[in-house]
């Protein structure tokens, strides 16, 4: 890793470490408040604005749910969202807003398009900036930014609650939790975000093409260069870890990401959400160090895989060495594999965006993946692989922790010779049935496409040797895990690939979040076991490492034979 | 106190030592071995194995491999057919391996249960008829409400509760041990178990078991395991190794395509080999012995668990309610001290004591008499012409009188006091300090008074019998708070007294002056709180809180209506073992837990044994994954097989004896086991399979 890419690095820790407990402290007491009896800050500000969603959607912000009911909106919610997605990117070409005479998409493009975001995976079959209007950049993909992420977090706090309470059913209320992060969180946020990047030099204007000629003084040669409303649909695309870029080339194109500062914050926004969700997490359960636990063990893994890829990324490719290739940093390169970088960006500054990436189920890349070296490559995939857990999408990045959390306890917990619990909550059959479905949700998905794609003639859009199996374990990775970032080099715009990944981010969503609710709905009803020297502690370092160990070795057991043929023959072949 | 003889209950009996138990030396005797052996082959039935997802998959991998293994053997070169064979071989062994366990452990208990079954021969009972005529029934055919007239010598017909006579019974074959014990109508004494002897006298016992329902029945289903079913915690357990398994089939399936797409297609053996290797096997063929083996290591300390769930709850228990008497103190109070009131000096209260402790054959009435004869040289008064006058619940006091017609009396501080008011005489105003300072020591002051004929009563002074608390109490209670549990004392004495005995012993809290329904409120409250809690009782009215505590160990001499209720029962009928009990539920909880994480942390071995053995013709590059140096892909691959069936029979004595247990807090348990076991289970099986393959090597397998 070079100097400039461990600076980077302090810096946004720095950054995370100044912002995330405030934002943590902010969110607990936003979902904390009972409506009409605690005051949220910010009341004066967000309570009209709140009671006037309530009365024209008809919702009794006093009605709890029962996790049934609570899964049942969440799902209804996504299903109306996927459907309204599907008409518009349908109906693109029809409709106004279009000033790039954008063509409609195919029913498999549009399935998958609509799929994709509301899933919060954002995964791009397309090149965004010509096939998506701006009528849809804002309509469609921008709401879906916001919507998607609130629900994720809404989801989250449900399953808190469920921890947090005992001896009920009743899990919240969906519509409040997702009105309330919606208005009091992600808008406020989405909107000095955005104004922060237009001050930067991001994009933001609603124009069609703007057509130049080049310096190139032939004739023909003129260039369409797309612009739109990129900084307002950035932000959203960064807070809530979708990801989905306004053009092709996301976040390493100069409109969408122009300068270090904007590099560096975009990095920082991708993380700030996934880490103060966890600090909310402490608040709500009245205990910090549980939630510095979490934290610790989702900053570890963060932290070895950046390493990891930056470390391979600098390093360079082998085989250019053997040929008497400069790859090292000096004064006049900043060296490295600078295959599908960005110059600007550099090789080491590549997995620094690589990881935090993957790790949040964001999917924004400042290079291609596809080109990072075998190990580079294998730092973003096996961190989707973990479930994205560290820190994982905005809000289910912390569920899935947690349920992470419950298996660590179980296991462990047996060992010192009690019924495993996990902040006093009783670790039984019923949860580890719900657990056990939400462990094999996303290998099933991930696993069992990628194998079926590998086998069927008409899915063969990879490259020839293990790079090629790379390319589709990653792409399903992406997909199960709702990441949506892309190995490029592989065709995915097939129909195969369009239908499949859309199923595989659907099984990656809706099968962990309804378990995940369900163990919440479970938990609640159950009496809190009064903590005691007997208790095993879940607030130690030794039950961070236990429960980063148990991430690592579930995915591990899981995707070590594939993994071997892919990255890591790659990697031993060079 | 009591005037009845009293016999040497549970409660005054000293705490029996246990003797070893002989858990090891029966792990392998010989002929358990010899039927269990037999036993894993029955098990072998695939409608029996289903029921062990695991191990049913395993099963379906032998038979597999079997088959490839005996289509292949024409064709196949010598290693290629020795290495399928040996595969095959193994995996039956895995199996077989993991019936075996089970078998072991089932063994056990099936000996037990010959010998209680010998004791169930059918008998003929005699009826008392309505009209007192006696019909004889085989004790096969008895009803509920019969009534049986038992003599010296014969065997009971069947469980019930003695309506008239009190006899001595020998248990022994239920409970070991050889002493008889006394059996009386009424009271909580009064049940009888069918199938022991009576020794002494005659009895009329009112049936209350069906035939075939009876204790002894149970108690054979109960060694036996016959209708053993699976407790909460082991079908949580199951779901995760479902689950695992489900995921390792997922990575081994999906492997052949990623393989062949690698342009190196795998030999479905080796799969099978890959898969076997993967699953948890170790903790799947194990699962159900250490259940089993929790339930015996109960039965081998003579406690019968009614169910495994309740064994389990034992090692959750967080609240221990112990009564005082019996369980922490010996519950025999003894005279320590005479104290005088006012000028009366402590001999003439020892005169007066010894004089009124004639009549009192309890064990305090012993021990005043002791202490008045021995500490004070005085000689027994001349009790010709004198009465004794025994205590009786009107007068709640004892005594006697001379026949000079002096009348001394002696009993409890408040009834006397009760009983000088009524009479008028003067309570004289140091007695009450001198009766309160005894009590705050966690003594029991008894008031001593007497009267000269023509004057009033007058109050001599106090003794103070003092309640000794068991050695080594102290530091059970303190085991007890370093791993969490909560110790409260139940006891009927006034809470000076019991805030005495409570802080000598060590105890969490108390309870004094404890009624049932006192003690049925603190178990629903500490319930409501969260806590599990555990108790030990015997009367009839100690039963809805024997059903209401999560786990209530009823004592064998108790009533049948408390063993009905608990969930548990005591043979020895030893209060103190409440203890041990939860260290046996935490010890199996503490097995199952281990070897799972011993389970699955081999597997990371096994991935690079298997792995680079795989690939090591077609891809080999992968051979930088052979951080082991194994000999051959095929040595490899067998050497993880052969390792994996040999770790479960390795650890089947763990299994049944159950993992070290030490009481220390969890986080300590947590840090040794997690080292112990999942380091430890991540460096065995390098290893191990690194030996193997020498072995295999040197073997000539290639």
């Amino acid at each position: 890793m070079s100097w400039q890419a461990i600076l980077q690095a302090g810096a946004l820790a720095l950054a995370l470490f100044i912002t995330v407990p405030p934002l943590g402290n902010y969110l607990a007491a936003v979902y904390g408040a009972r409506h009409g009896v605690d005051r949220a800050p910010g009341e004066r500000v967000f309570g009209p604005v709140e009671r006037l969603v309530y009365r024209t959607m008809r919702i009794d912000p006093r009605r709890e749910q029962r996790w049934t009911a609570y899964a049942a909106s969440m799902l209804a919610f996504s299903m109306v969202s996927v459907l309204g997605l599907y008409l518009l990117v349908r109906l693109q070409g029809s409709l106004p807003g279009n000033p790039g005479h954008r063509p409609s998409m195919s029913p498999a493009g549009a399935f998958n398009t609509a799929i994709s975001f509301v899933t919060n995976t954002n995964w791009q079959w397309y090149a965004g900036e010509v096939s998506a209007s701006h009528l849809i950049q804002m309509l469609g993909l921008a709401v879906q930014n916001v919507v998607s992420a609130a629900a994720g977090m809404a989801v989250a706090v449900a399953l808190i609650r469920g921890v947090v309470r005992a001896g009920t059913n009743q899990l919240g209320n969906f519509w409040v939790d997702l009105v309330r992060t919606v208005v009091r969180v992600l808008l406020p946020l989405c909107l000095v975000f955005s104004v922060v990047l237009v001050s930067q030099g991001v994009v933001q204007n609603l124009r069609g093409d703007r057509v130049v000629a080049t310096l190139d003084s032939g004739a023909s040669t003129t260039q369409h260069i797309p612009g739109g409303p990129v900084a307002s649909q950035e932000a959203p695309k960064m807070l809530g870890t979708n990801g989905g870029g306004f053009y092709n080339a996301n976040s390493a194109h100069p409109f969408e990401n122009p300068n270090p500062l904007t590099n560096l914050l975009e990095i920082w926004a991708l993380l700030l959400i996934p880490f103060a969700m966890v600090g909310a997490f402490g608040r709500l359960v009245g205990d910090r160090r549980q939630a510095k636990v979490l934290a610790l063990v989702m900053a570890g893994i963060l932290v070895l895989i950046t390493s990891l890829a930056s470390f391979a990324e600098q390093s360079g490719n082998p085989r250019l060495n053997a040929l008497g290739v400069d790859q090292s940093m000096s004064i006049q390169q900043s060296g490295g594999n600078l295959e599908g970088k960005e110059v600007r960006i550099g090789a080491a500054g590549c997995g620094l965006f690589a990881g935090p990436t993957t790790g949040t189920s964001t999917g924004a890349v400042n290079c291609a993946h596809d080109s990072m070296t075998p190990l580079g490559g294998l730092a973003p995939m096996v961190h989707m692989m973990f479930g994205e857990i560290s820190p994982g999408g905005v809000g289910v990045g912390l569920m899935g922790l947690l349920i992470y959390a419950l298996l660590a306890v179980f296991i462990a917990g047996l060992m010192v010779g009690r019924t495993p619990e996990y902040l006093g909550k009783r670790i039984q059959a019923a949860e580890m049935k719900l657990l056990t479905l939400y462990i094999l949700a996303m290998p099933l998905a991930l696993l069992g496409f990628a194998a079926t794609a590998v086998v069927l003639r008409s899915a063969h859009t990879y490259q020839a040797g293990p790079h090629g199996l790379s390319e589709v374990l990653y792409n399903y990775a992406s997909a199960a895990n709702n990441n949506g970032s892309a190995f490029g080099g592989q065709n995915t715009a097939t129909t195969w690939y369009m239908s499949t990944q859309g199923v595989a981010m659907l099984i990656g969503r809706f099968f962990t979040i309804v378990p995940a609710l369900a163990i919440g709905g479970s938990l609640a009803a159950k009496p809190k076991v009064p903590v005691t020297a007997g208790t095993m502690p879940t607030n130690t370092a030794l039950f961070a490492g236990l429960l980063a160990g148990v991430a690592v070795i579930v995915a591990g057991l899981t995707f070590f034979p594939a993994l071997a043929l892919g990255p890591i023959l790659e990697h031993l072949k060079l | 106190m009591s005037t009845t003889t009293a016999f040497p209950g549970s409660a005054e009996r000293p705490p029996k030592v246990r003797t070893k138990a002989p858990a090891t030396s029966t792990l392998f005797d010989r002929d358990v071995l010899r039927s269990a052996v037999a036993g894993s082959v029955r098990k072998l039935d695939p409608r029996q194995m289903v029921r062990n997802p695991v191990m049913f998959i395993v099963e379906v991998g032998s038979a597999l491999t079997t088959v490839l293994f005996l289509r292949h053997l024409r064709h196949g070169t010598l290693q290629e057919n020795l290495f399928g064979g040996l595969v095959a071989g193994w995996l039956w062994f895995t199996v077989l391996f993991a019936n075996l366990a089970e078998a072991v452990a089932e063994g056990r208990g099936k000996a037990q249960a010959d010998t209680l079954r010998k004791t169930r021969a059918d008998t003929v009972a005699r009826v008392r008829q309505a009209d007192g005529s006696i019909v004889e029934t085989p004790s096969s055919a008895l009803a509920v409400g019969d009534r049986c007239v038992v003599a010296a010598g014969e065997v009971i017909p069947g469980d019930g509760d003695i309506v008239e006579g009190i006899a001595t019974v020998d248990e022994s074959a239920i409970t070991g041990e050889s002493a008889p014990v006394v059996r009386e109508s009424g009271g909580d004494r009064s049940a009888v178990t069918g199938g022991t002897r009576v020794l002494s006298d005659e009895i009329v016992v009112r049936i209350s078991a069906k035939p075939g329902e009876t204790f002894l029945d149970r108690m054979i289903a109960l060694v036996e395991g016959a209708n053993r079913q699976k407790t909460p915690n082991e079908i949580a357990l199951s779901i995760l190794l479902a689950g695992l398994t489900i995921v390792f089939l997922l990575a081994v399936a999906t492997l052949q395509p990623f393989a062949t797409m690698s342009g190196a297609p795998q030999n479905i053996i080796v799969l099978v080999a890959l898969l076997v290797c993967l699953i948890p096997t170790t903790i799947g063929g194990l699962l159900s012995s250490i259940g089993i083996a929790g339930m015996d290591r109960l039965v081998q300390r003579n406690v019968l668990a009614m169910s495994g769930r309740a064994v389990e709850a034992a090692g959750d228990v967080t609240t221990l309610l112990l009564d005082k008497t019996g369980t922490i103190t010996y519950g025999s109070r003894q005279a320590a001290e005479f104290i005088g009131v006012h000028a009366v000096n402590p001999g003439q209260v020892a005169e007066a004591a010894l004089a009124s402790s004639l009549a009192d054959e309890t064990p305090e009435g012993r021990s005043i008499v002791e202490l008045a004869l021995q500490g004070f040289g005085l000689a027994a008064p001349c009790a010709d012409g004198a009465e004794l006058v025994p205590f009786t619940a009107q007068t709640r006091m004892s005594g006697m009188d001379f026949a000079t017609g002096r009348q001394v009396r002696k009993g409890a501080a408040d009834s006397v006091r009760r009983f000088l008011e009524a009479q008028g005489a003067h309570v004289p105003r140091e007695l009450a300090p001198i009766v309160e300072e005894v009590s705050k020591d966690g003594a029991t002051p008894l008031v001593v008074i007497d009267r000269v004929p023509g004057e009033a009563w007058r109050a001599l002074g106090v003794i103070r019998l003092k309640d000794t608390v068991k050695l080594g109490m102290r530091e059970r209670f303190d085991h007890l708070r370093t791993m969490g549990i909560r110790t409260v004392m139940i006891t009927g004495d006034n809470p000076l007294t019991a805030a005495a005995i409570a802080a000598e012993a060590g105890v969490d809290d108390f309870l004094a002056e404890a009624t049932p329904e006192d003690k049925m409120a603190l178990i629903k409250r500490e319930q409501a709180g969260g806590n599990l809690v555990a108790m030990t009782g015997d009367g009839t009215n100690d039963a809805p809180a024997l059903a209401q505590a999560d786990v209530g160990v009823a004592m064998n001499t108790g009533t049948q209506a408390a063993k009905e209720a608990g969930n548990m029962i005591d043979l020895d009928s030893n209060p103190t073992k409440l203890i041990e009990i939860v260290e046996v539920g935490k010890q199996l909880l503490m097995t199952r837990g281990s070897l799972t994480t011993f389970s699955i942390a081999n597997d990371l071995a096994k991935y690079f044994a298997i792995i680079p053995a795989m690939f090591a013709v077609a891809l080999p590059q992968l051979a930088a994954l052979n951080v082991m140096q194994l000999g051959s892909p095929r040595s490899a691959i067998l050497s993880a097989v052969i390792f994996n069936a040999l770790v479960i029979v390795a650890l089947v004595p763990l299994a049944l004896r159950g993992v070290k247990f030490r009481a220390e807090s969890a986080a300590s348990v947590l840090r040794r086991n997690l080292l112990i076991y999942g380091v430890g289970g991540v460096i065995t099986p390098f290893v191990g399979i690194k030996l193997i393959d020498l072995a295999l090597s040197a073997l000539g397998i290639k």
